[in-house]
């Protein structure tokens, strides 16, 4: 063999075994970028309008409001100085770079489930993928003594599973792969529980996975005004009627023949789910759908055709009915039925039948608008009512809707209505990038 | 600093822009489109209920062109002066995010074959000497079977509901007789007849004519696009023409394209920004981008472009062309240029009848681009010969619901008080126990009427404005009579116990103080001679071979139906030689 050859041809072997290191540097780089989705980090870490991940958005907690923080590589703003292990300490055990603990707005206990591979591309993509912003967050607005952090070291001792534990615990729970690979996104990065399970007095979830007993994703309790429904088989107010099909449309675009997004989950399915894999969804689904009902009390719904009848005659008497027939009746129908996935069902929708009804009339007084989903780009949006009716119309519009069509749920005051309005939510954080269509 | 470089460029964002933007996005060019008006969306415009505010909406106007910043002048006859058109009366022109399309009413015809190319077919039937002296009456240069695919993309783009005769050559349904082969049925099913249409549709076929739906952009169910774009279904709420559908219904470019198109990072909008010219090389065979002028700001802005498409709203494109010295102005003396030539309009008459009073006609319900309608004497459907007139009309009733002003306005019809109890009385008995039946029909093309740009009024920008010399002729006021005339006895046989049969009146010229039609057409014509048509058959400028104008302007005469699924198809079809040979090798498709 000639020298030049020879050169060349080694040149060629080395250049492609960096291709490959690259390629391969790049699959990981993928493999995280598609795990931050999963994990839905941008929820809560990026601000619309502003750098990805650069952190800011606000939480209100009981003691004071608290932002999150900038998760860009930058080395003074953000996460830049983290090593693979200290990542891995915030992400899995709440324990920050300094040694102190994160507020539990951080899912921690979630993420305590994560595999080491997964946790390796998500450190990967924070380096590589994410471009680092000089930017701080606001500062929290904690008043001393509160502000200490050192009590949430024994929540964290106290509470939240050790990554060993975490994982041990769930192993081999299931034989189904796809049950598996949907116990682990739900449980794991996805984090459902954190919002759709109860949570005790002391704040820690009272149920972390499947395992733990039917309290898991039976319901949690309200976020930002809006009051996570239970994910497991309640025929009424669970996903008893949901198949497995409505809840993959549901969390790829938003909406689905037995429901439609609205309120804080509208960005977890922007930022997150939307950006999943169909088979990913399915496995969500079919976990979701093994959850047994945590209410063996629930009677099944059926279509009750009473109020149907009645304002097909122009019959206004029900209380709200003439109400209905004005405001919302020409989306959502005289028969609740709607016109699914445009305008969602009122009849047998669950959320018209949870117990609280803070989510049900923030949606009344608000508003709610579907965002442009990469697979269902229609922004398809219902006007808000807060300024158009008193809180006694709006009680009793959600009171007919709660009681007709077979939905049995309580009834509302204007009290109640007056009480939820010191709730109402701020402006979706997805609504300025959904606006438009 | 250098102007910003765009692939292309785009004027207007209506149904003309919002397709050719969503088709060169997808050929991966990069693309802005300029709207001279405000950014407009469902959530906003369409909220409920203040969407469906008569006042606001069709009396006060709040959706079409602010006429106090540019409009055009008017004037009947070449021997006179023009004056501006300064209150919005006889057609209404868009303005906004959406055009025309958001305001429109959903009438979405496909065509008449045989007015694609009227010239040869009244040839062939009655000689060359039946045209009347001074009629242009020319073909379009591209025929139905060219252009079907593309009626079929936009129908199922729009969401259109209607019922089909034929597809692929077998009868499917009890469709218009007279419409040609599809190659695929509506998207959705029509909609479903009034009362006022039902007994029309008894009344036409009893009298031996063809009744049949009208196709409709009104979604008779919930519809996703081919775009992922959503309808909900219409409820006959009335509020189409003039109003943002607060169901999403309605077909717009803001709910059936927009969607799509703003998640394209390859696509930008910029509202607020009014074209003042194209700009040219100094041969003025190429254009190198365009100048416009942010509204807001006042700032006069440019941007350079390979390719520039105009998709303004008819007049507008005409006026951009011969402001920026597009193609040769046409000349009515010399009949010579085509930049102007064949400004075309459309005959509208509606007449009323009235039922006995056990009779309710119900007509707050309605729907835009529902209705039934007869096509037994439009195009070439019937025989001209011994009526000596070029052209006809669909005849139909399309009750797109009445809003309480336009019936206290249009109470009574003609020879009625206007105010006192008799006014009272038959303000109510107009509202219940009416309906009205129109006579939409085709306008043909003249040597003295047509388009040039005002010797004597500017618009604030300091442009002249555009000059229309339009009146009615003797060949289509008898068009009209005639069709007409062919109400009487459907309204009779209906059970009329009055009608108010209206229709143009030899001699009547054009009045712009009344609302007719918005259906404006012509001014920049395809053709297959560079001598008699500003553009070529795929809509490009035989002159400046970059530009490519879409629009109702490229209509060489004014047809029986509503332009607006005309001009979808063939923005679709200018498009798609765009995509599959201009963008290969850019230049003119036809050799001039």
């Amino acid at each position: 063999m000639k020298w030049p050859l020879f050169i060349a041809c080694f040149l060629g072997m080395a250049l492609t075994a960096e291709a490959t290191a690259q390629d391969s540097d790049k699959a990981v780089v993928e493999k995280g970028r598609y795990l931050a989705a999963a994990s839905d980090c941008a929820a809560c870490h990026s601000v619309h309008g502003k750098p990805e991940y650069s952190g800011g958005v606000s939480f209100f907690l009981p003691m004071g409001k608290i932002y999150s923080t900038n998760i860009t590589p930058d080395p003074d703003h953000g996460i830049g100085r983290y090593t693979e292990a200290q990542f891995e300490q915030a992400l899995r055990q709440g324990i920050r770079r300094d040694g102190s603990t994160l507020y539990p707005a951080m899912p921690f206990p979630s993420y305590a489930r994560l595999t080491d591979n997964d946790i390796h591309a998500l450190f990967v993509y924070f380096r590589d993928g994410v471009e680092a912003v000089p930017v701080s967050a606001p500062k929290n607005e904690i008043p001393w003594p509160l502000s200490m952090r050192w009590p949430l070291t024994f929540w964290r001792w106290a509470f939240a599973p050790t990554p060993h534990k975490a994982i041990t615990s769930t192993a081999g729970e299931f034989t189904d792969p796809l049950l598996e690979r949907g116990a682990y996104l739900v449980e794991g990065p996805a984090h459902c529980g954190a919002c759709h399970s109860p949570r005790a007095i002391t704040m820690q979830e009272k149920a972390l996975t499947a395992h733990d007993g039917s309290l898991y994703l039976a319901g949690g309790a309200p976020v930002d005004g809006w009051t996570p429904p239970s994910l497991r088989q309640e025929n009424r107010t669970g996903l008893g009627r949901w198949s497995e099909e409505d809840i993959v449309s549901f969390l790829k675009t938003g909406r689905s023949n037995t429901g439609s997004v609205f309120g804080s989950m509208t960005s977890a399915i922007l930022h997150g789910t939307q950006k999943l894999t169909d088979n990913d969804l399915h496995a969500i689904a079919h976990y979701l759908k093994s959850l047994p009902s945590a209410d063996r009390t629930q009677t099944p719904w059926t279509y009750d055709t009473t109020i149907t009848d009645q304002l097909h005659k122009a019959d206004l008497s029900s209380r709200g009915a003439r109400i209905y027939v004005d405001r919302c009746a020409a989306c959502h129908r005289t028969d609740g039925k709607g016109y699914p996935a445009v305008f969602p069902a009122l009849a047998g929708n669950p959320v018209m039948m949870q117990s609280d009804a803070m989510s049900l009339v923030h949606i009344v007084q608000k508003g709610a608008s579907l965002p442009a989903m990469t697979a269902a780009p229609s922004s398809i949006t219902m006007p808000a009512f807060s300024h158009k009716l008193t809180d006694q119309q709006i009680a009793d519009v959600v009171t007919f809707i709660r009681h007709a069509w077979g939905n049995n749920a309580s009834s509302v005051s204007a009290e109640d209505v007056r009480q939820f309005s010191r709730t109402m939510p701020p402006p979706d954080m997805a609504d300025d990038a959904v606006s438009l269509n | 600093m250098g102007r910003t470089h765009v692939d292309a460029v785009i004027v207007g964002a209506g149904w003309a822009g919002s397709i050719m933007a969503k088709e060169l996005t997808e050929a991966g060019l990069s693309v802005i489109m300029l709207e001279r008006g405000p950014e407009r969306t469902t959530p906003v415009e369409g909220a409920y209920p203040e969407s469906i505010d008569e006042l606001r909406g069709a009396v006060r106007k709040r959706l079409f062109q602010n006429l106090s910043q540019s409009t055009v002048t008017i004037r009947n006859t070449m021997d006179q002066t023009a004056l501006p058109y300064r209150q919005l009366a006889a057609f209404l022109p868009g303005e906004g995010v959406g055009g025309a399309g958001l305001h429109w009413s959903g009438v979405h015809f496909r065509v008449a074959p045989e007015d694609l190319r009227l010239r040869s077919s009244v040839i062939e039937r009655y000689g060359e000497k039946f045209i009347p002296d001074g009629m242009n009456l020319q073909d379009y240069g591209v025929t139905y079977e060219e252009l079907e695919p593309f009626f079929d993309k936009a129908e199922k783009v729009f969401g259109t509901s209607g019922e089909a005769y034929k597809v692929q050559g077998k009868i499917v349904g009890n469709g218009n007789i007279f419409s040609p082969d599809r190659s695929d049925n509506f998207p959705l099913p029509a909609m479903k007849d009034t009362f006022s249409a039902s007994i029309f549709r008894d009344a036409a076929k009893n009298a031996g004519y063809h009744p049949y739906a009208l196709p409709a952009a009104n979604a008779s169910r919930q519809y996703t696009n081919p775009y992922g774009c959503q309808m909900g279904p219409c409820n006959f709420c009335g509020y189409c023409s003039g109003y943002d559908c607060y169901l999403y219904s309605k077909a717009s470019p803001n709910v059936n394209i927009l969607p799509a198109l703003r998640q394209n990072p390859g696509f930008t909008l910029v509202p607020n920004a009014h074209v003042l010219r194209i700009d040219l090389d100094s041969a003025k065979t190429k254009a190198t981008g365009v100048t416009y002028l942010d509204t807001k700001s006042r700032k006069e802005m440019s941007l350079s472009a390979d390719l520039v498409i105009l998709g303004a709203f008819q007049f507008n494109n005409v006026h951009l062309m011969l402001v920026s010295g597009i193609g040769k102005p046409y000349d009515p003396v010399s009949n010579t240029g085509t930049v102007g030539r064949n400004f075309v309009y459309q005959t509208i008459t509606s007449s009323r009848v009235w039922l006995p009073s056990s009779t309710y006609t119900n007509q707050f319900v309605g729907a835009g681009g529902s209705g039934v309608a007869i096509d037994d004497f439009n195009s070439m459907n019937f025989d001209h010969g011994p009526l000596g007139f070029v052209g006809g009309s669909p005849v139909w009733v399309n009750q797109a619901g009445v809003k309480p002003i336009a019936a206290a306005i249009g109470a009574g019809g003609g020879g009625t008080p206007r105010w006192g109890s008799a006014y009272k009385n038959a303000l109510i008995n107009t509202y219940k126990h009416s309906l009205g039946i129109d006579a939409h029909g085709s306008n043909m093309a003249y040597r003295d009427v047509y388009l040039d740009l005002d010797p004597t009024w500017k618009d604030v920008y300091g442009q002249p404005l555009l000059r229309m010399t339009f009146t009615w002729k003797d060949n289509d006021i008898r068009m009209n009579q005639y069709v007409v005339s062919r109400i009487e006895p459907i309204a009779r046989a209906m059970g009329a116990t009055k009608m108010n049969l209206v229709h143009l009146n030899a001699g009547q010229p054009f009045d712009t103080r009344n609302y007719q039609t918005t259906h404006l057409g012509g001014g920049a014509i395809m053709g297959d001679n560079p001598q008699t048509s500003a553009l070529n058959r795929y809509l490009q400028s035989w002159d400046v071979s970059n530009v490519f104008v879409i629009g109702s302007n490229a209509f060489p005469q004014g047809m029986g139906y509503n332009p607006t699924g005309v001009v979808a198809a063939l923005a679709y079809w200018a498009a798609h030689h765009i995509r599959t040979t201009y963008l290969k090798s850019p230049g003119p498709l036809v050799k001039a």
